[in-house]
């Protein structure tokens, strides 16, 4: 059951690598989806990676980076190898790169509960986990991504950046762990 | 003149110029094309837009919208072919365009954009979604004269550091910071154009970064978790502004018509938005 949801807002935390300018670096990948597979991998690895933005000059438009340290570029490539993912390269960085935004906001309704990371809003039915609802967002996979999880429960539904291909559908995978963790209690 | 609205839906859907109408049923839009027709389901995002676009029109006794739709399941390449289209074909004189849910594309905006400020008359341009975050990220939001954000996406837009939503700085996200203080941040540093309609608890009219009006009643809270409600108000206010209306008595009137809306439906928060459209017609006599 749903227990400890009066807090309103609250700060979730990324695991962060280093500090740019201590030998950072960033790859790239031609798809958004692709950076949330290889985020992936690499946390499923160990190895101490965070998604930023890319710096100012690469950006494209719904662009997610990897960050990571220096020295551990050949377990990157390698894990890549492995796993046919074929970075656009391997950069380094002297910039403070933006990250996700760090604050979810939730709206109690009673039976109901709405939870928001960035722009993007996930609702469940507290007592069923069951998802009743998705808004937000802009990129044209959410309408896509709020029908298959709509009418499924968050211990059953596959999570959003398994299917999410952008950067408010990775939002919405944020919403959604937070709602089920609080679900979980 | 008519109005066009161009986006992206994630069921298959061909990218031609159409002529919109609701099916007797409501849950779904015909396309009409010489070349055929196509039916999309009216669940949220651009076909919601579209449905509220055509009952307001209808009830105001104006042409259907033109509609640029194709089908995008997140890929980018549906939207692709609406930015490509939108680029090399003719685009019919309009009073007003409003792009919608596309993947926000840097190079491909500021390919158009100029087409579009080129275009005879000029029409005017509206944004909402994926192609608000493009216009923002590329550094020509105020090139636009109406956005819709809500309040999460106010924030991006008052962030002048934040690429996209996702990457907005907290303290601008906090529900501390008021939509008036970063709507005029947002106007300041030319990260918003001189129309917007904030969508929210309140929602606000802004004008040149200052609050021009606002609707807080009847209150419906429950509209901020259905999926489509943000798109709903957009396709109202477009379908005022084409009758003629001016820009803030349109936008006031869309807010109010699209809480009455709800109100009427009664909604929890589980309600699906072709629930609400059913009462647009009440709403908006």
């Amino acid at each position: 059951m749903l227990k400890g949801i009066f807090l309103k807002i609250r700060r979730h935390f990324h695991p962060d690598p280093g500090s740019a300018g201590a030998g950072m670096g960033v790859t790239l990948f031609e798809q958004t989806g692709d950076v949330i597979r290889a985020e992936q991998l690499l946390k499923e690895a160990g190895i101490p990676v965070a998604v930023k933005a890319p710096p100012s000059h690469m950006r494209k438009g719904c662009d997610l980076a990897i960050e990571y340290r220096l020295e551990q570029e050949p377990f990157l490539r390698g894990i890549f190898d492995a796993n046919a993912l074929h970075p656009l390269g391997f950069f380094p960085v002297t910039e403070d790169l933006p990250g996700p935004s760090s604050l979810f906001l939730y709206k109690d309704f009673g039976d109901y509960l709405m939870v928001r990371a960035a722009n993007m809003k996930i609702t469940i039915e507290k007592a069923s986990g069951r998802i009743v609802n998705v808004s937000g967002g802009g990129c044209p996979d959410v309408p896509y991504l709020a029908h298959i999880l709509t009418t499924q429960t968050l211990g059953e539904a596959e999570p959003p950046r398994k299917k999410g291909q952008s950067l408010c559908a990775y939002a919405l995978h944020l919403a959604f762990e937070e709602a089920k963790r609080l679900w979980n209690g | 003149m008519e109005w066009l609205i161009c986006g992206t839906v994630p069921e298959e859907c061909p990218c031609r110029l159409c002529r919109a109408a609701i099916t007797a049923q409501g849950r779904q839009l015909s396309l009409e094309n010489p070349e055929g027709s196509s039916r999309v389901s009216i669940a949220r995002g651009s076909a919601a837009l579209v449905a509220a676009y055509a009952v307001t029109a209808d009830i105001l006794g104006i042409a259907p919208p033109f509609v640029l739709l194709a089908g995008d399941d997140g890929g980018g390449e549906g939207s692709r072919r609406v930015y490509r289209f939108l680029h090399e074909q003719r685009i019919p004189p309009v009073r007003g365009i409003i792009f919608h849910y596309f993947w926000p594309d840097v190079d491909w905006h500021s390919r158009l954009l100029p087409r579009l400020e080129s275009l005879v008359p000029k029409p005017l341009l509206c944004a909402d979604a994926g192609f608000m975050y493009a216009a923002k990220m590329s550094g020509y939001a105020a090139s636009y004269d109406l956005f819709f954000p809500d309040a999460g996406e106010l924030a991006f837009l008052a962030d002048e550091k934040a690429p996209h939503p996702f990457y907005t700085r907290g303290f601008l996200l906090s529900e501390d910071n008021d939509a008036p203080e970063l709507a005029m941040r947002a106007y300041i540093h030319e990260n918003a154009p001189a129309g917007m309609l904030v969508k929210g608890g309140t929602d606000y009219v802004i004008q040149k970064g200052q609050v021009a009006a606002r609707v807080s009643l009847p209150s419906v809270p429950e509209l901020e978790a259905i999926g489509g409600t943000g798109d709903t108000l957009a396709g109202i206010a477009c379908a005022l502004l084409c009758a003629g209306r001016p820009m803030r008595d349109a936008l006031t009137r869309a807010a109010l018509v699209n809480r009455r809306m709800g109100a009427l439906a009664r909604p929890t928060p589980a309600a699906g938005i072709a629930d609400l459209l059913e009462f647009l017609p009440q709403a908006l006599r």
